[in-house]
């Protein structure tokens, strides 16, 4: 509910003599300290008794329609949180056959258990998964230290660059007595894993450019760009997808032919690349204009102007929609299933055809959700810092 | 008269040698591309042009708005599967305004736990891709019981593995009339709303706006109705041997597309909702109060006034997601346009048009959808000086 009652406004004194039930309220003042401030950010103005009593009482029943909702989510809590609990862990099987199963009442967890490889690697030879695993495993580690402050130094694109080969060499093989791996036998995390991050890598650079062009003044150009941008923009991504997949093999010369991953990650390049172009014009359009004036008061050409003046600045403001990019595309990985590649999604889904554990498809998807959730929640957390980071230094 | 060099210097004749030089590219790019894709469609013997639209299409399409078999063309395929695509699209987007909207308010609500509630929703159906949603909501539809223990929802609502069966008013000659009232009603209620306002403006008199246009939006079904004698009787599913009769029905398709596609745009309208009321100042509620507005006035007055001006333009690109992420679809087999588009695709071997047109037709449905909600943006937008 949106707060418009008077007893919520903090009393503001603006006159020398504040009426006295103002002033009651300023003495408690010091003993708000030991209560918890609401979610409104408004502490709470008759703190007594008990914390959390008092807690409970500003926060739960202070009112009678909050009294009455608050009664409802203990319901609804009294009718999920047993039965979800007894579902998931205490009645829940975690070993053996699927016999053990059906005899428990509980989640299947030994359905993980079994075809956790299969949801993992896809169809990559068994003996072998221990490359995908450590590729993965690499990937991941480089990721997360990416996002340190710290590590933002030009060796870690050489970093970046030695990790690629290194997960190249494990996912292929054919060299260093790795027996070779065809990529069609590839699957799950690494394809989700690979298709989004290059999908954004690639996308990046080209956005800067289309959203450069956007902005030009060269008409040609800019008509380009809007018309690329707002094609990717007003079709569903299924339908580039399946662009790339049929229409790709056209457009090449008789004789050459396109990975099926690499049509994909074409199509989800192209698709990104128009969404971050208009985040990133978001940017330019918020660069005051005396910025471009003194560059050019100064004499800087174009290209001087947009690398050391513009896009410096633009970036940073643009950083938070483009970390909201990131997690729209990882999702969106999803989607390649859609064209035949055994990404996680599909991985899964196929773990849930198994006759033998055909009724346990709720554990595999629980599962499944849980890796994207982790993947994004934990960017879209890293996502709320990193714009912190970026205003420290504009705010008053 | 300059002479070359300098006239390179020239901003103006520079940008137009980068032009001149980007065309050429582009032109030759596009040469080369649709020089390859025709001599590859002539080695595959494959036609080209829209003259496939007009023949027998072949293939059956499991639920449709129109009346359709396999016999009929490839054009009305089609159609069918842009009506399919049209009517999930629509009900998702008033599903998921209302589902969105309250969680939107739940989030903001005081009460700690129902504020956690709406919390623990959005992170979790925001962070999940909607595919994989898509995907858990059809497999729970088909696992759901036989129709003989379908699952009574609400009286009268049935679920069951073959879709949801629902009630549906027995068909009356009054109804048109009914219908016809409520039109006018409609109308008459815009009327009120409009001259509510203008007396407001120029009187400064509150005007009962909402009680009027209720009463406007209501009274002419309801004569009709009383005059015309229409029965209010509805024809409710009942069980019949295997399966269901009577009452109405959508597919377990349907009802999964709708519900995941509802469920996930709620989060995303939630959070939009949320920081256009968040980005009202607080100052506005407190000068309302200072003037003695009730709650509910200064709710309606000032407070959602503003917060809509913030909340429309991202509001517009979530109803686009929505429409678009309907293509999803095609994972769960409802015949949408994607997926009648790709079957067509795949009988014919004409794949660029049956691309072109899929897109062309998406392009058209995310301009409309545009178009709209800018005519309404600039409606409630902030007139600046």
């Amino acid at each position: 509910m949106i707060k418009h009652s008077q007893a919520d406004q903090a009393p503001i004194p603006t006159g020398p003599v504040p009426p006295a039930h103002w002033a009651a309220s300023y003495e408690e003042e010091p003993s708000q300290a030991s209560t918890p401030p609401q979610a409104n950010g408004m502490t709470a103005l008759k703190p007594f008794g008990w914390a959390p009593i008092s807690w409970t009482r500003n926060n739960l029943f202070n009112t009678p329609l909050n009294t009455a909702l608050s009664l409802a989510c203990l319901a609804l809590l009294w009718l999920v949180v047993p039965p979800m609990a007894n579902w998931l862990l205490l009645n829940a099987s975690w070993s053996g056959s699927s016999e053990a199963c059906r005899e428990a009442a509980g989640a299947c967890w030994s359905v993980i258990v079994v075809k956790h490889r299969l949801i993992f690697f896809g169809t990559y030879p068994y003996d072998e998964q221990w490359r995908p695993f450590l590729a993965c495993a690499l990937f991941v580690a480089m990721l997360g230290a990416s996002g340190v402050r710290a590590f933002w130094r030009p060796w870690l694109a050489g970093a970046w660059a030695l990790t690629l080969v290194g997960m190249g060499v494990l996912m292929w093989g054919g060299v260093a007595g790795l027996s070779y791996v065809p990529n069609d036998r590839w699957g799950g995390l690494p394809i989700t894993l690979m298709l989004s991050v290059f999908s954004i890598a690639l996308a990046f650079p080209l956005s800067i450019l289309l959203a450069l062009g956007r902005q030009s003044s060269l008409p040609a150009i800019r008509t380009f760009c809007v018309g690329f941008i707002e094609l990717m923009r007003g079709v569903p991504l299924v339908s580039v997808l399946f662009m790339a997949s049929v229409m790709f093999p056209l457009f090449l010369p008789e004789g050459v032919t396109v990975d099926k991953l690499l049509r994909a990650l074409a199509g989800m390049t192209l698709f990104t690349a128009a969404y971050l172009a208009e985040a990133v014009r978001g940017g330019l359009q918020a660069i005051p204009k005396g910025q471009y004036e003194a560059a050019d008061a100064l004499g800087l050409s174009y290209w001087q102007k947009t690398m050391l003046i513009v896009l410096p600045q633009a970036l940073r403001i643009v950083i938070p929609p483009i970390v909201n990019q990131f997690i729209s595309a990882f999702k969106d990985t999803s989607l390649v299933t859609i064209v035949g590649l055994y990404d996680l999604l599909t991985a899964a889904t196929v773990a849930t055809t198994d006759p033998e554990w055909r009724p346990y498809f709720a554990e595999v998807y629980v599962f499944a959700g849980l890796m994207f959730w982790i993947f994004c929640f934990s960017m879209s957390r890293y996502s709320q810092w990193l714009e912190r980071l970026a205003n420290r230094y504009t705010r008053r | 008269m300059t002479n070359p060099v300098q006239a390179l210097n020239s901003a103006r004749v520079r940008g137009w040698l980068y032009q001149a030089l980007f065309l050429a590219c582009t032109l030759a790019v596009a040469w080369y591309l649709v020089s390859n894709t025709l001599t590859n469609l002539a080695t595959r013997g494959v036609a080209t042009g829209f003259g496939f639209l007009h023949r027998e299409a072949g293939f059956e399409i499991g639920e449709s708005l129109l009346s359709y078999t396999a016999s009929d063309t490839y054009l009305k395929a089609l159609a069918v599967g842009l009506l399919n695509t049209l009517a999930v699209s629509a009900a998702g987007v008033v599903l998921a305004s209302v589902l969105g909207v309250l969680i939107g308010i739940a989030r903001l609500s005081s009460n700690w736990m129902v504020n956690r509630f709406a919390t623990l929703y959005v992170e979790t159906v925001r962070n999940v891709p909607l595919l994989l949603q898509l995907v858990v909501w059809y497999t729970i539809m088909n696992r759901l019981p036989s129709p003989r223990e379908a699952l009574e929802i609400l009286p009268g609502i049935f679920l069951s593995n073959r879709g949801m069966k629902f009630p549906v008013l027995v068909e009356h000659a009054g109804h048109g009339w009914v219908l016809l009232a409520l039109v006018a009603g409609i109308a008459a209620a815009f009327a009120v709303v409009r001259h509510g306002r203008r007396r407001r403006e120029a009187t400064g008199k509150p005007f009962p706006t909402l009680p009027a246009a209720i009463a406007a939006v209501l009274l002419p079904p309801a004569v009709a109705f009383i005059a015309t004698g229409a029965p209010l009787a509805f024809d409710v599913p009942a069980l019949a041997g295997f399966n269901f009769e009577g009452g109405g029905s959508v597919t377990p398709e349907f009802t999964a597309l709708l519900i995941g596609l509802s469920v996930y745009t709620a989060g995303f309208i939630a959070e939009i909702v949320r920081s256009g009321i968040l980005a009202v100042p607080h100052g506005q509620t407190e000068a309302g109060l200072a003037l003695g507005l009730s709650p509910g006035k200064i709710l309606r007055l000032i407070i959602l006034p503003q917060a809509l001006r913030v909340i429309v333009p991202p509001l517009t690109s979530q109803y686009l997601n929505l429409t678009k992420n309907s293509s999803l679809a095609v994972a769960i087999g409802y015949p949408d346009l994607v997926s009648v588009s790709n079957t067509s695709a795949n009988q014919t071997g004409q794949v660029v048009e049956a691309v072109a047109m899929m897109m062309l037709v998406y392009l058209i449905i995310s301009l409309a959808i545009s178009g709209f909600m800018n005519w309404y943006n600039r409606r409630v937008a902030l007139v600046t000086r």
